[in-house]
C-alpha cells in the first residue's frame, strides 16, 4: 500500500517540477504556530517578497490549538496553507496520506543537500520512514527542551554558602537530574526578596502534549526506550523497563518536591509566566523562549542562565521540539511554495534567520566559530541539539500521545497508582494502537 | 401610514402573481412557512445524525483517505461499552451534572424568591446577576484558570481573605479532590442566573388571589410557601433542570479550557473524551458510535423526564 | 388594589435586597477582575501576589489589536521617534508594531455569523411556528418534540458528519457554512419558543382581521407579528447569545477565514507567556455587544427564558 502513496507523491512532485517556474505573482500562505519566531519569520520573508514578486500571507495558530487546527486543515483537504511549518510528529501521517509534497527531486534539482543540516533535525523533521532518505520537509526551526535558571539567585553568596553546607558542593548548573532536584528542593519555599519562591516549573499540561514533552526528558535519561532497537514496535520491557519506571518516579518526585503549587496544568506559556514573575529558580522549556528571556526586563540581561537537560543514570538526552517546512500537496501554488523553500534554504537567509531569533538548523550557521558566543544561550542550544530524541512520528502518533498524556498525568499529577502500573497500562494502550494499525 | 412590506411587494408584483400570493390557500401557506425550516433541520440535524449512525458501524477514519472502509458491525459499540475509561468519564459527567444542578437550583430559586420581594432597584440587580451567563464559556473557562492560580490568582486570595487559609496551600485545578469542584463552581457561577430567571418567571405567574385566599383561611406563611409557592413553581423548576441537564451533559468548551480533563482524567467529561477520539485520534467510526451512545442516553433520559414534567403540569 | 396581603413588609424587602445585592457583588467580582486585568500591564497582571491597585495601562488593548516583533537597535534607529501613543507603549518593550492583529477580523466574523444566523433562525422560525400554531399539521406535538430534541446532540457528536459534509460542499471555514450551521442549531429552539408565544395570541384577532378582508399574509403580518414581537425579541436574545459564544463548532470547522472570536481569545499569546491583559481586553470588548443587547431587552428576558413552554 505504502509504495502506492509514495508513487503518487512522486508523480505529483514530478508534475510540479516539470512546469516551468511561473513568472506570475502568487499570493502564498504560510501556516505556523503563533509565537515569537513566527513574527520574526514575517520580517524575514519580506526579503523573499521583494526578490520573487510573490506576496506572502501568514496564518499563525496558537500552540494549544495548533495540532488540532492544522491536522484538521490537512485532513479536510483545505487550501488555506500553501506552506506549512508543521510539528515533527505529523510527518508520518502527512507523508503516508500524501498531504505533504515529497521533496527529494526538488532538493536534487536545486542542489539542496540534507547533509548540510543538523542530522537530528533532518531525521526529526524531514524523514519518513525515519532513517531513510525520503524527505517531506526542510528543517526550519530547531528546538529542544532545555533549562533556564536564575543566575542572579544562584550567585548570591549567602545562598551559595548555605547550599554548600547542605549538599557539599557548589550551587551551580546541575550535572545530573538528581542534582537538579537537590537545587529544586533548596529553593522550594525559600524566601527571596520578601517573596516565597519555588524550585522549578516543569511541563504538566494535560490537554495537548505538555506532560509528555516534559516527562520524556526524565524517562530517556533513566533508560526508557520507545521500542526494541532490533525489532520495531516491540515495546514490552522497553517502554516499561526498570529504568523507565525509575524515570517516571523521578519526574513525580520532582513535581511533588519542587514545583509551585497549582502548576498542575502548565506548559510553555505558564512556565514562562512563573519564571518571569519571579516564582521559580528554574524552568523547563523549549529553547525558543530563550531570546525572549534574555530581552525581558525582570529576568533578562544576564540575570538568567541556560543549561541542557542534565544526564541521568542511563545517559543524557533531551526532548526534540521544532519543525520543518513543507509544501501542502492540495495547494494550487506548489511551484511558488517550492520557490520559497529554495529561498529559505540559502545560507545567507539562514544566517539572518538566526539573527532574527529563529533557530536555524543549517550546519553552516551553527558550526560557524562565532555562533557559540553570538548569544548567551547559543552554546546550550548546540549542546542540547546533540542529544535529542523525539516522540513517535507514526501516522497514528495522536493515538499514541493521548494515552501517554492520560497515564502519565494520572500518576504524576493526580498521584493515582504506581509508576509501574502507569507504564504497564501505557504498553497495553500502545499495543492496541499498533494492533489496530496492523503493525503487530 | 407607511405601507407594509407585503403591500409594497404586492405593488411591484405582476397582478396575476400577486393574486396568486394573496389568494394562497391556508394549506399552501402552511407549506411555504414550514418547508424552509424542515429542509434546514433535515440538512443540519437529521441527515448528520443518520450519517453518524451509519459511520458508527464502520472503521472509517477521516485521516486515512486511502484505507478501505469496512463494515464492522457492532464492534465499535462493544469496545466502547466494555472500556472502563468510558465509565470513568460517565462518572465524572454524572458528578458534574448532579452538583451543578443541585447548587444552581438551590441558589437560583433562593435568589428568585428574594428578588420577588420587589425591593427597590431589583430590576437593576437582576440584570447585573444575569451578566455571567452572557459570556462565552470558552473564554470564561480560560480566565478561570488564571483566577485559580495559587500564586497569582484572584480566587485563592479571596478564599484566603475570608478563611485565613494560605492562598498557595491549595490548588483548585491541580488537586484530584478539588478539581471536580472547580468546574462545578465555575458552571454554577455562570448559570445560576439562568435558573433564577426561570424561577422568577414561575413566581410571577402565581396570581395574587391564591395567596389572598390562603390568607383568609389563616394558613401560615410557611404553609403557603409549601402548598402554594413550591407546587406552582415546580413545573418551571423542572424545566430549568431539563435545560441545564441537557446543556451540561453536552458540556465541552468550559471544562476543556479550564482543566483539559485533568488532573489525570478526573474531569474528563464524555464530550471531551469524544472530541479526543473524533478530532485528535481521528477514529471517525469509533467516535460516531460513541456519539450515538451519548445521544441515545440524553434522548432517553430527556424523554422520560419530559413525561414526568407533563404529569406535573397536568396536575 | 393599593394594598395586597402578600405585599412584603419593608423589613422583608430590606433583608431580601441586602442578600441579593451581596450575591450580585460576589458574582460580579470575577467579571470585574477580568475587566481590570485588561487595563493592567502584563507584568502587573501576573504579579505575585495579585495586585488590586495598579497603574492603568493600555498595553493589553494595544497588544490585542497589533502584531509586534522584537527589533534590533539598528531598526530602532532607522525608525526614528515613535509617532503615536501606541507606538510608544510598544517601543518601551523593545518591540515594533508590524501590523494589525487578527482580532478585528475575528470580531467581525462573530458579528456577521452571530447576527446573520440569528436573523435567519428568527425569520424562518417565526414562519414555521406560525404554521405549527395556526394550521393543522399532522403529528404536530411529536414533530415539535423531535425538532427540539435535535438540540440534545452534543455538538461534537454532530460535528463529525458536518465536518465531512462541509468538506464535500466546500463550506468548511466559510461564513455561509457557519451561518447555515448556527441557523440550523438555533432554528429548533426558535420554532419551539415562538410557537409558544403565538399559541397565546387569541385566534379571534386574526379571524376578525380575515373578516375585515385581510389575506392570511396580511393577518399574519399586521396582527400576529406585532403581538408576538416581545416573545420574538427574547428568542432573538437567546439565539444571539448561543451563536455569539459558540465554541465547539467554531474551533473544529473554521480556521483562517471564518473563525469567530471565542476560539481566538483564549489563544492570544504575547511575547512568550500568556498575554492576560490582551486576552482580558478581547474578552471585555467581546462581551460589550451582548451586554448592551441584553440591557436594552432586559424586560423581555423573563418571557423568553420560560421558553413559552409551561403553557397555561
Amino acid at each position: 500500500m505504502k509504495s502506492r502513496f509514495l508513487m503518487a507523491n512522486a508523480l505529483l512532485a514530478a508534475t510540479v517540477l516539470g512546469a516551468a517556474p511561473t513568472a506570475q505573482a502568487e499570493n502564498l500562505t504560510l501556516c505556523w504556530a503563533a509565537w515569537d519566531p513566527a513574527n520574526a519569520l514575517v520580517e524575514l520573508s519580506k526579503g523573499f517578497e521583494s526578490q520573487s514578486g510573490h506576496n506572502m500571507s501568514f496564518e499563525f495558530v496558537p500552540w494549544p490549538n495548533f495540532a488540532d487546527r492544522m491536522l484538521n486543515e490537512l485532513n479536510s483537504g483545505g487550501k488555506l496553507c500553501d506552506l506549512l511549518i508543521g510539528d515533527s510528529q505529523w510527518v508520518g501521517g502527512a507523508a503516508e496520506n500524501g498531504q505533504y509534497l515529497k521533496l527529494n527531486e526538488f532538493f536534487d534539482k536545486e542542489g539542496i543537500s540534507m547533509d548540510d543540516f543538523i542530522p537530528a533535525t533532518v531525521t526529526g523533521y524531514s524523514e519518513w520512514p525515519k532513517n531513510t532518505p525520503n524527505y517531506y520537509a526542510l528543517p526550519a526551526f530547531g528546538d529542544v527542551v532545555g533549562w533556564t535558571y536564575r543566575k542572579d539567585w544562584f550567585a548570591r553568596p549567602e545562598l551559595q554558602t548555605e547550599f554548600k553546607a547542605t549538599y557539599g558542593r557548589d550551587l551551580d548548573v546541575p550535572n545530573s537530574l538528581a542534582e537538579l532536584k537537590d537545587i529544586g528542593e533548596f529553593f522550594q519555599g525559600r524566601n527571596i526578596d520578601g517573596k516565597k519562591v519555588y524550585g522549578a516549573a516543569i511541563y504538566t499540561e494535560r490537554g495537548s502534549e505538555g506532560i509528555t514533552m516534559g516527562v520524556t526528558n526524565a524517562l530517556y535519561n533513566y533508560g526508557f526506550a520507545y521500542e526494541n532497537p532490533d525489532k520495531p514496535y516491540d515495546i514490552e520491557g522497553f517502554v516499561n523497563s526498570k529504568g523507565a519506571i525509575e524515570g517516571l518516579e523521578f519526574y513525580k518526585d520532582l513535581y511533588d518536591c519542587c514545583t509551585p503549587p497549582g502548576s498542575s496544568d502548565w506548559y510553555m506559556g505558564a512556565n514562562i509566566d512563573a519564571y518571569k514573575s519571579g516564582q521559580v529558580a528554574m524552568q523547563m522549556n523549549f529553547a525558543f523562549i530563550w531570546p525572549g528571556v534574555e530581552a525581558d526586563a525582570n529576568v533578562g540581561g544576564g540575570k538568567s542562565g541556560y543549561f541542557p537537560n542534565p544526564a541521568g543514570p542511563a545517559g543524557q538526552f533531551a526532548q526534540l521540539g521544532g519543525q520543518g517546512i513543507s509544501v501542502v500537496a492540495s495547494s494550487d501554488k506548489r511551484a511558488a511554495a517550492l520557490e520559497y523553500i529554495k529561498w529559505f534554504a540559502q545560507p545567507k537567509v539562514q544566517q539572518d534567520w538566526w539573527k532574527a531569533g529563529g533557530y536555524s538548523a543549517l550546519r553552516a550557521v551553527v558550526e560557524d566559530p562565532s555562533f557559540a558566543s553570538s548569544q548567551p544561550y547559543a552554546q546550550t542550544f548546540l549542546d542540547s541539539m546533540a542529544i535529542v530524541k523525539d516522540f513517535w512520528a507514526e501516522p497514528s502518533y495522536a493515538s499514541l500521545l493521548l494515552p501517554m498524556q492520560a497515564r502519565v498525568h494520572n500518576y504524576v499529577v493526580a498521584g493515582q497508582g504506581t509508576a509501574k502500573e502507569a507504564l504497564d497500562a501505557l504498553v497495553e494502550d500502545w499495543k492496541e494502537v499498533f494492533e489496530d494499525e496492523g503493525k503487530l | 401610514m407607511p405601507k407594509s412590506a407585503i403591500e409594497r411587494a404586492a405593488e411591484v408584483t405582476p397582478p396575476a402573481v400577486a393574486r396568486r400570493i394573496k389568494g394562497l390557500s391556508d394549506r399552501a401557506i402552511a407549506w411555504i412557512f414550514v418547508t424552509p425550516t424542515i429542509v434546514i433541520l433535515l440538512a443540519i440535524n437529521i441527515f448528520p445524525l443518520i450519517w453518524t449512525i451509519w459511520l458508527s458501524f464502520t472503521n472509517f477514519r477521516v485521516n486515512r483517505p486511502n484505507n478501505a472502509v469496512e463494515f464492522i458491525g457492532l464492534r465499535n459499540y462493544e469496545r466502547i461499552l466494555t472500556d472502563p475509561d468510558t465509565w470513568m468519564t460517565m462518572q465524572a459527567t454524572a458528578h458534574f451534572l448532579f452538583w451543578t444542578i443541585f447548587f444552581q437550583v438551590l441558589i437560583g430559586f433562593a435568589l428568585a424568591y428574594l428578588i420577588n420581594k420587589k425591593f427597590k432597584g431589583n430590576d437593576m440587580w437582576t440584570t447585573i446577576i444575569v451578566l455571567p451567563m452572557m459570556l462565552s464559556p470558552a473564554v470564561v473557562g480560560n480566565f478561570w484558570t488564571f483566577l485559580y492560580q495559587p500564586q497569582i490568582g484572584f480566587f485563592n486570595y479571596v478564599v484566603s481573605f475570608f478563611t485565613g487559609v494560605d492562598p498557595t496551600s491549595f490548588s483548585m485545578i491541580g488537586d484530584v479532590s478539588l478539581a471536580p469542584w472547580s468546574i462545578v463552581i465555575v458552571d454554577t457561577w455562570m448559570w445560576t442566573p439562568f435558573v433564577m430567571l426561570i424561577c422568577l418567571a414561575g413566581l410571577r405567574s402565581i396570581p395574587d388571589n391564591i395567596y389572598e385566599a390562603a390568607e383568609c383561611d389563616r394558613a401560615s406563611k410557611w404553609r403557603q410557601f409549601w402548598t402554594i409557592t413550591i407546587p406552582m413553581v415546580l413545573p418551571f423548576l423542572m424545566l430549568a433542570i431539563l435545560f441545564r441537564g441537557i446543556e451540561n451533559f453536552k458540556m465541552f468548551d468550559l471544562v476543556v479550557q479550564l482543566t483539559g480533563g485533568g488532573p489525570g482524567s478526573t474531569t474528563e467529561l464524555t464530550s471531551i473524551n469524544l472530541k479526543r477520539e473524533a478530532f485528535e485520534k481521528w477514529r471517525t467510526g469509533f467516535a460516531s458510535a460513541y456519539a450515538v451512545i451519548l445521544f441515545v442516553t440524553v434522548f432517553g433520559l430527556a424523554s422520560i423526564y419530559v413525561k414526568a414534567l407533563n404529569r406535573v403540569k397536568a396536575r | 388594589m393599593s394594598f395586597s396581603v402578600n405585599e412584603p413588609s419593608n423589613r422583608q424587602k430590606w433583608g431580601a435586597g441586602i442578600l441579593v445585592i451581596s450575591y450580585a457583588i460576589i458574582t460580579l467580582l470575577p467579571l470585574l477582575w477580568i475587566i481590570a486585568t485588561g487595563f493592567k500591564s502584563p507584568a502587573d497582571s501576573i504579579s505575585y501576589p495579585p495586585k488590586v491597585l495598579f497603574e492603568p495601562s493600555l498595553e493589553g488593548y494595544v497588544n490585542l489589536f497589533t502584531t509586534q516583533t522584537r527589533a534590533s537597535e539598528e531598526t530602532f534607529e532607522a525608525l526614528g521617534d515613535p509617532t503615536t501613543w501606541y507606538d510608544e507603549i510598544v517601543r518601551k518593550k523593545g518591540m515594533v508594531i508590524v501590523g494589525p492583529s487578527r482580532f478585528s477580523e475575528r470580531f467581525l466574523n462573530s458579528v456577521i455569523i452571530g447576527f446573520g444566523s440569528t436573523f435567519f433562525a428568527i425569520v424562518l422560525g417565526t414562519a414555521a411556528a406560525y404554521a405549527f400554531s395556526r394550521f393543522r399539521v399532522p403529528l404536530k406535538d411529536d414533530l415539535l418534540f423531535f425538532i427540539l430534541s435535535t438540540r440534545m446532540m452534543p455538538p461534537i457528536a454532530v460535528a463529525i458528519p458536518i465536518f465531512l459534509m462541509f468538506r464535500q460542499l466546500g463550506l468548511s471555514d466559510t461564513h455561509a457554512g457557519m451561518i447555515l450551521l448556527y441557523t440550523g442549531v438555533n432554528l429548533s429552539l426558535a420554532v419551539w419558543l415562538i410557537n409558544g408565544f403565538i399559541d397565546e395570541i387569541p385566534i379571534e384577532y386574526e379571524e376578525a382581521a380575515l373578516i375585515d378582508g385581510y389575506t392570511r399574509f396580511q393577518a399574519f403580518y399586521k396582527v400576529v407579528l406585532p403581538q408576538a414581537a416581545t416573545g420574538i425579541a427574547s428568542t432573538a436574545i437567546f439565539c444571539l447569545i448561543f451563536a455569539w459564544n459558540e465554541y465547539a463548532f467554531a474551533v473544529l470547522l473554521t480556521s483562517g477565514n471564518a473563525q469567530t472570536a471565542p476560539p481566538f481569545i483564549p489563544t492570544i499569546i504575547g511575547v512568550g507567556g500568556f498575554d492576560w491583559p490582551a486576552m482580558a481586553a478581547g474578552a471585555t470588548i467581546f462581551l460589550l455587544p451582548v451586554m448592551v443587547f441584553t440591557i436594552l431587552l432586559r424586560k423581555h428576558l423573563l418571557s423568553g427564558i420560560t421558553f413559552g413552554a409551561v403553557r397555561k
